[in-house]
Order: structure tokens, then sequence, then C-alpha cells
């Protein structure tokens, strides 16, 4: 099999097992290729690209901005800060104008949960979610999964253990349906009030005490605290969030055992994680950045094989 | 449909010791010299080739690398199935040396010509040549003509060249299919 069997990549729960095997193996040829002397091919050549950003980032842009041109696709950016959406533009209105250019993938990310579904219905291109809200975030999920198979060989069986603000991450959610997928069993560890009360109805198992989930676990994939996304105060302190669910040095220390340590940025360096451990020989956070290009460019390149001339 | 044997084992074997020799004329102890054969199918030729210098013909330290050019084809989104790409063993950089290109089958010449593209990947070569087992000569889409050839074929376009090697199909051979 050589084709992806959906036409958009809006979150992991449209994908099968055989979609994510071919994404890795397509990423693996590209992950030779980032680490040539020339970093490009001209396998895009003929196809345009709007990153269509309604909200800010830097890292997911800039992953895609790099998978684009080194797939020598052409790009035009466009964020929602500096566009005619602050004049009162819909959504609609906003991407038919951008397609107008003649535009084959779009990769966007919106607040709003469900957005690129919704735009997959109403425009004709690709379209790739770079994050709808709190929904899904599924190129991050896949590079995540991409990096724990390279670092341990598969996901298969491992126990992953998610910790930290779940309730506002869309990559704890996209991770989740991604790494069960794959036959791995996962686990969030949080403080109450930042897990969704659904989570169990996912398969998934809660642990409000860090040192047992860390016990347990295989990698630990730390989430960061997100402060924007929070309209109210869900633990008394950041001081005693760190005290209880912050991972150091002397906790990994004392597990008796090697986990592997992962973070999908940007890091809240003494809150979530710290710099000791986020730059410790355990952490593949700069590996999940690397991998992030070469996941990225195998998603577009897929999808882009569906664009017929 | 109709198959006829264009090559046998024993014809692939004189070849191989032949286009081995040409290459030694020219390359002396290949010590500025790297093979590349094109994946998937130019890679049998290419080890076969390599190991046939190295045993019979004593040539150390000879450079070999397998290029996947999938990501370089001019035919992507154009054709029925999706292109599904194979691995690229490169270990070497091309810098200044003399490439040897090597596929089994010389057709239209775009495979060759997406190559070219690929290896620019590498560095700067000092010169590439081509060798190929198979040439259909009057088959070609652009002007790209071979150094060392096995056999020239004279093959319609109806007609398919199957190269079959004893590592996949357990025997040597060169059969031309009518499609």
């Amino acid at each position: 099999m050589s084709e992806l069997s959906v036409e958009h990549l809006l979150g992991i729960k449209y994908l099968n097992t055989n979609d994510i095997d071919l994404i890795f193996k397509t990423a693996d040829h590209f992950k030779e290729v980032i680490n040539r002397p020339i970093k490009k091919v001209p396998s895009l050549r003929d196809i345009t690209i709007a990153n269509l950003f309604f909200e800010n980032s830097t890292r997911t842009k800039l992953s895609f901005e790099l998978a684009e041109k080194r797939l020598s696709a052409d790009v035009i950016n466009f964020s929602a800060s500096q566009s005619s959406v602050k004049k009162g533009e819909t959504l609609i209105d906003t991407v038919n104008n951008i397609l107008s250019m003649k535009v084959d993938i779009v990769v966007m990310r919106h607040p709003n949960v469900g957005a690129g579904v919704f735009l997959s219905k109403h425009v004709d291109a690709k379209i790739i979610n770079a994050g709808d809200g709190t929904h899904e975030h599924p190129t991050q999920a896949l590079l995540d999964s991409y990096s724990i198979r390279e670092k341990l060989g598969s996901v298969k069986g491992k126990k992953i253990v998610i910790v930290g603000d779940v309730l506002h991450s869309r990559v704890a959610l996209s991770n989740i349906f991604a790494l069960q997928l794959q036959g791995a069993k996962v686990k969030v560890c949080g403080p109450t009030t930042l897990i969704p009360k659904y989570i169990t109805s996912l398969g998934v198992e809660v642990e409000t005490n860090l040192k047992k989930a860390l016990e347990w676990c295989d990698v630990a994939n730390v989430l960061r605290v997100q402060h924007e996304r929070m309209d109210i105060k869900y633990f008394p302190s950041t001081r005693e969030y760190t005290q209880l669910f912050g991972i150091n040095k002397e906790i990994l220390d004392n597990l008796g055992k090697k986990i592997v340590i992962m973070h999908p940025g940007p890091i809240n360096r003494g809150v979530e994680i710290t710099s000791d451990v986020a730059d410790s020989n355990e952490s593949i956070i700069l590996n999940q950045v690397e991998n992030g290009v070469a996941v990225r460019m195998a998603v577009i390149y897929l999808l882009a094989q569906q664009v017929k001339r | 449909m109709s198959r006829k044997t264009l090559l046998n084992s024993k014809d692939i074997e004189i070849i191989l010791h032949r286009l081995a020799c040409q290459l030694i004329e020219n390359h002396n102890d290949f010590k500025n010299t790297v093979l590349i054969g094109l994946q998937p199918r130019g890679s049998f030729l290419a080890n076969r080739l390599a190991h046939l210098l190295k045993t019979e013909y004593n040539i150390k330290n000879l450079e070999l690398g397998l290029l996947d050019i999938t990501f370089y084809r001019d035919d992507f989104r154009r054709k029925e199935t999706p292109l599904a790409a194979s691995s690229t063993e490169m270990n070497f950089l091309i810098e200044d040396k003399k490439v040897v290109i090597i596929d089994d089958v010389l057709f239209s010449g775009r495979s060759i010509r997406a190559a070219l593209t690929a290896i620019q990947s590498y560095g700067r070569p000092k010169n590439i040549e081509l060798l190929v087992l198979i040439d259909r000569r009057f088959s070609r889409h652009l002007p790209i003509q071979p150094n060392y050839r096995g056999r020239q074929v004279d093959a319609i376009n109806e007609e398919k060249v199957l190269v079959t090697w004893n590592e996949t199909h357990k025997k040597d051979a060169v059969y031309i299919e009518q499609k």
C-alpha cells in the first residue's frame, strides 16, 4: 500500500494502522533526505500550500514551512492577526480568497474545535489540521509516536504516561488515539481539575500520583501548562503544581530505571520540567523537533500524491 | 502474453564480466570512483558488479551506493498507482568523484534524468557515466545514452523488457514480453 486512506489529515481518529505505517515509512526516507548536504527534493515543485494560522504558533508553523520548502512546494503564509479576519471576514471567505490563488493544500491552525472538518466540506483543497482548539493536533501525535518508535524500536506494548494539562491539550487527545492505535498502553497524570471527565471512556487510566505514574511507564510525555487557555484557576499556584507534577532529576533518579522524556514544546522550564531533565540523555525533545519535519514532509507528500492535474 | 528469452544466466554472467573489465579499463583501481545503483532494480546489477570487481578482479575499497530517485521523478501524481520510495544508502559524498550510475534497463531516459538531479544532493561529481544491462535504444524521450551497455535491444513500445535476478526470482534472465 502506498496511498493514504484519507483525503485530508483532520485527526488521528480518521486514520488506520496502515496509514500510520505508510506515513512512518515515508518519513524514514525523508529523514535520510534532511540529513543530506542538500536537504531538498523537487517532488512538489508544482504544488502550492497555504499555511493558515488563526492562532499563534512558532514551532509548528516553522516545521510545516520547512517541510514544504524541502519538498520544493510554493508556500504562502497567513496569520489572522495581520489579516482581514480582524475586519470581520468569515473563515470560508478567507479560505476561498486564498484558494482563488490556486492553492492545492491548506495547513490550518484554528482556535475552534472542528474547524478543519468544516473547511474540508466546503473547499476544494487538501486540508491538514495543524491544531484545532483543544481537539486534535495529528502531526504532533504522529511525530511523537515516530520518535518513540525510533528510540524504543516499537510503540506496541509500551507504557506511556501523558503528564500535565490534559484538559487544554490537543496534543494529548491525538496522542491517545495514535498510541492506542499502535498498541501502546496510555495513562494520564495531572491535577484532577486538568483531567477531562470523559477521558476514561477512551480506555485511558487516570493516575494523580506522579511518582506512581513514572514508576509504571516507559515514556513520559510532559505537557505544557497552558495558562493562556485557563479562564479560571485550575490549581492554587504554579509552585504547588511544580511540587506535585513537575518532573525533576531527583524524581527520575529515584525511579531505579530509565524512562524516555518527551515534551511537545514550548517548555516552561522549571514548571512542568526542569532544565536538567529537558537537556538530559533521557530527553528526546530535540529528536521530536527533527522528526517533526520528516513526518510533516511525509504527510504533505502523501496527500499531494492525490492532487491530480 | 508471450515471452521470449533474450539473455539466459550464462549470457548475463559473460556480460557482467565484460562490463567489469570495461569499468576497470577506465577506472583502474577505482580510487576516485563510486558506483551508484538506482533503486530498486538497478541495485541488483550494481551489487553483482561490485561483488565481481572485488572477488574476481581484486578491486579493494570499492565504494557502492544505492540511490532512490522517487522524489525526483517527473511523473509524481501522473501515474495510476502512487509512487512508493525505496531506501537510499549513500554513506559517502561524491564531491569531485567519478560516478558510475548503474541501472538494469535504459528506456525513456527519465529515470536517469531524475538520478542526475538526485546525485546533486551529494555534491558536485567530477563526471558521471551510465552503465546499463539493457539499452532499448529507440525508446528515448531524452538525449541520454549509456557509456557501458550489456545488450542493445530494438524492442517496440508494446513490448516489455523484464530482468529477473537470482536474488528475487531464483533465476538470472532477461525476457521480452508482448504486453
